[in-house]
């Protein structure tokens, strides 16, 4: 599909079905020239919620979505428009990957509408090459995306379509195959965790959603995760090509995860943005944590489930992000 | 096996064998795939596990191993090859066989069984453990749909092993515990055929699943990868107690056992370990069982070491035979003198061994043909 005939309509259609197109900071943006060195200073963590992203049912309102993610992206990079916000994240020309992450399928997936507002903005910042991507075809089917694998444009597939280098990349305790999908086709990615509690790490969202890049994250679950979540995030490829962490809390769970179980679930209505994943995590644990206390819940410390692999990757061997709320700013919008 | 028929099969699985055979010994190790199909019916190697118990919300709990992985619906435990399924646990590697070979049953190592057998030995992928050294990690450390993989099930496996004149299967390679419904009912599709069924492993596995499947093979060894703790949590990411528990447990099934300890330069080779080690085999399982001290090579994710000087093994064999073990080995070094088996009472080479070959036995119905000593295992 040439993009540049493209409408929009026949863009999505191509790759998130017709019917069904029933459709997560980084390290160092400015396009092209990724940093793997945190940013000096604060880390901004955006925070944008509207409940007008919301029908009246369960259902989102794709053009409230797409208004809130202009929002927050335009926070996030302080800029006048979205527009010069993506362009410092992405340059034309580049194959951008969206991890989505769909374990939850359909209950707490990355949304549809999320991922059409992205790859609409990309568009517009001259990408033509966009790759929305996951652990398996069948997770991504089942979070009601469809599966893409061949053409141009916009595709969508897991990481069995084109398999895992057969070289290891390794760092501290992590020693993993990395998908092709990251290392052979992907420029730049674009991580699109969901907003979650999780039972063996406390919560997941930007760092361990990138368990969904490795052949074996089912060896990386020890000890709530730590320092497995920290160490695979210092893998060279993806601390190369992350640019940017959009988490998806249009919907997002409070206990029960990584699995979809409605009732821990609660309309946050909104967006976190950041380049600093360690950060992002960092706030969204404590809205987490905000929600349970709520719901007459006990802290995930005393469940001894705290997310103990958020200050591992803050800490001098990792430098991946802050966790110290000195040095994140927390923009609500 | 839907795309090959039995003849394709053998002659996929047989090459990288007699290529590994042929091969250099000391670590000599298959090629990790055969020319195998991928399956194009998932469906056939998924049955529901045994050995897990159901939780609340969709949750279960695997009671297959020590680690007791609590799982959540779509989710897999460490293993990597048992999935929950909307609260149902299931094996996804049942008869999903990655690579198969005829070995020498000496390969394994087995020392005290049917010397010179020969051993239809294959695998699926996944294991409980992720040990740094792992020879065999590109099946073993990955999930079942990572590798190509061949149908197999019971009653053709044990049919391809005899009309290929093995008399033993032989469970290997990656970790037989996490297929162990596969290997029990392998098992006895063998025994039906009239073959012996054996099984390599670490050892991690709890008690009852391993009664089971004592109950149902005829010889088991253990990689008993270090004498310490420590050297399980940073290594092997496992614990060693639970493994020292399936040992005895081992002992007192009757199943016939024996022991490999794989001595890696500079994390398991002191004296102390050596002499502990020695010890508690000693006193907990006595002084018959064989203890194999294995050359190790560099793999995986412990390249920077060398392989184990041969005088380390020297040294832990002197160890072990002066706390009184009567059977102790040095493995993956050919040609040693320390490869044959020699009667703990008149000293006679009683299994004359070069590798994987057999020169000479003289024991005759179990005992040392010279002196008449019972020499405890599996001769006929």
């Amino acid at each position: 599909m040439s993009s540049k005939a493209a409408t929009r309509r026949s863009f999505l259609k191509q790759s998130i079905g017709s019917a069904a197109w029933a459709l997560t900071a980084v390290r160092g943006l400015a396009a092209g020239s990724p940093s793997t060195v945190p940013e000096a200073g604060r880390s901004r963590v955006v925070i944008a919620c509207d409940p007008r992203v919301r029908h009246a049912g369960a259902s989102f309102d794709s053009a409230q979505v797409a208004k809130l993610l202009d929002r927050a992206i335009q926070a996030s990079f302080n800029v006048d428009t979205p527009l010069e916000a993506w362009k410092r994240i992405v340059r034309p020309g580049e194959v951008v990957g969206l991890k989505v992450n769909c374990l939850g399928g359909r209950g707490n997936a990355t949304h549809p509408e999320l991922v059409e507002a992205i790859t609409e903005r990309l568009r517009q910042a001259g990408i033509t090459e966009i790759v929305i991507w996951e652990r398996q075809n069948s997770d991504l089917e089942r979070a009601r995306f469809k599966i893409v694998e061949h053409g141009q444009g916009l595709r969508c597939f897991g990481n069995d379509t084109l398999g895992f280098e057969d070289d290891l990349s390794t760092f501290g305790q992590a020693g993993s195959r990395i998908c092709r999908t990251l290392t052979s086709v992907c420029d730049a990615v674009i991580n699109l965790p969901v907003l979650k509690d999780h039972g063996i790490a406390g919560v997941t969202m930007a760092l361990k959603s990138m368990f969904g890049a490795i052949h074996n994250p089912n060896k990386y679950h020890s000890n709530g995760g730590d320092p497995y979540v920290a160490d695979v995030n210092m893998l060279a490829p993806i601390r190369q090509k992350l640019r940017l962490h959009i988490c998806d809390g249009l919907n997002a769970q409070y206990e029960g995860g990584p699995s979809f179980m409605p009732q821990w679930m609660w309309p946050f209505n909104g967006l976190l943005v950041a380049r600093d994943p360690v950060a992002l995590d960092y706030v969204g644990w404590k809205i987490i944590e905000k929600k349970r206390a709520e719901a007459g819940m006990k802290p995930l410390g005393e469940l001894k489930r705290q997310p103990t692999y958020i200050a591992t990757a803050a800490d001098r061997e990792h430098r991946l992000g802050t966790c110290d709320p000195k040095r994140i700013e927390r923009v609500e919008i | 096996m839907n795309a090959l028929d039995r003849r394709a099969f053998l002659k996929a699985a047989s090459l990288p064998c007699f290529a590994a055979c042929s091969g250099a010994l000391a670590g000599a190790r298959p090629a990790p795939l055969f020319a195998a199909e991928s399956s194009e019916n998932e469906a056939q190697f998924i049955k529901e596990a045994k050995f897990y118990e159901k939780l609340p919300y969709k949750k279960i709990k695997c009671k297959l191993c020590p680690r007791e992985c609590v799982i959540d619906d779509a989710e897999r435990g460490y293993c990597g090859v048992r999935e929950n399924r909307g609260g149902t646990y299931y094996t996804l590697v049942h008869s999903r066989v990655v690579t198969a070979h005829i070995d020498p049953i000496e390969k394994k190592p087995f020392f005290h069984f049917l010397p010179g057998a020969v051993a239809f030995s294959l695998a699926t992928a996944g294991c409980n453990v992720n040990c740094k050294m792992c020879q065999n990690w590109e099946i073993s450390q990955v999930r079942p749909e990572q590798v190509r993989s061949m149908y197999l099930p019971p009653e053709k496996l044990a049919g391809i092993a005899k009309d290929n004149h093995c008399p033993v299967i032989a469970y290997t390679y990656s970790e037989p515990v996490v297929f162990s419904e596969y290997v029990l009912d392998g098992a006895q599709a063998a025994r039906a055929a009239g073959l012996r069924s054996v099984v390599v492993s670490g050892g991690y596995i709890q008690a009852d699943p391993l009664k089971q499947l004592s109950a149902s093979i005829d010889a088991i060894k253990i990689d008993l990868k270090a004498y310490s703790e420590k050297f399980y949590r940073e290594i092997v990411n496992g614990e060693l107690k639970h493994v020292l528990e399936t040992l005895v447990t081992l002992r007192k099934t009757g199943v016939w056992n024996e022991i490999v300890y794989l001595v890696v330069p500079t994390l398991n080779d002191t004296d102390a370990e050596f002499q502990g080690l020695a010890r508690w085999v000693k006193s907990e399982l006595g002084p018959d069982v064989p203890l194999h001290f294995s050359r190790f090579h560099p793999e995986y994710l412990l390249k920077n070491l060398p392989p184990t000087p041969i005088e380390t093994l020297e040294r832990a064999k002197a160890i072990a035979d002066a706390e009184g073990l009567h059977y102790v080995y040095i493995g993956n070094v050919p040609g040693h003198p320390a490869e044959s088996t020699y009667c703990p009472h008149c000293r006679k080479k009683i299994v004359d061994r070069t590798g994987y070959s057999i020169a000479g036995v003289y024991i005759h119905h179990g005992k040392c043909q010279f002196c008449h000593t019972a020499i405890p295992g599996v001769w006929t």
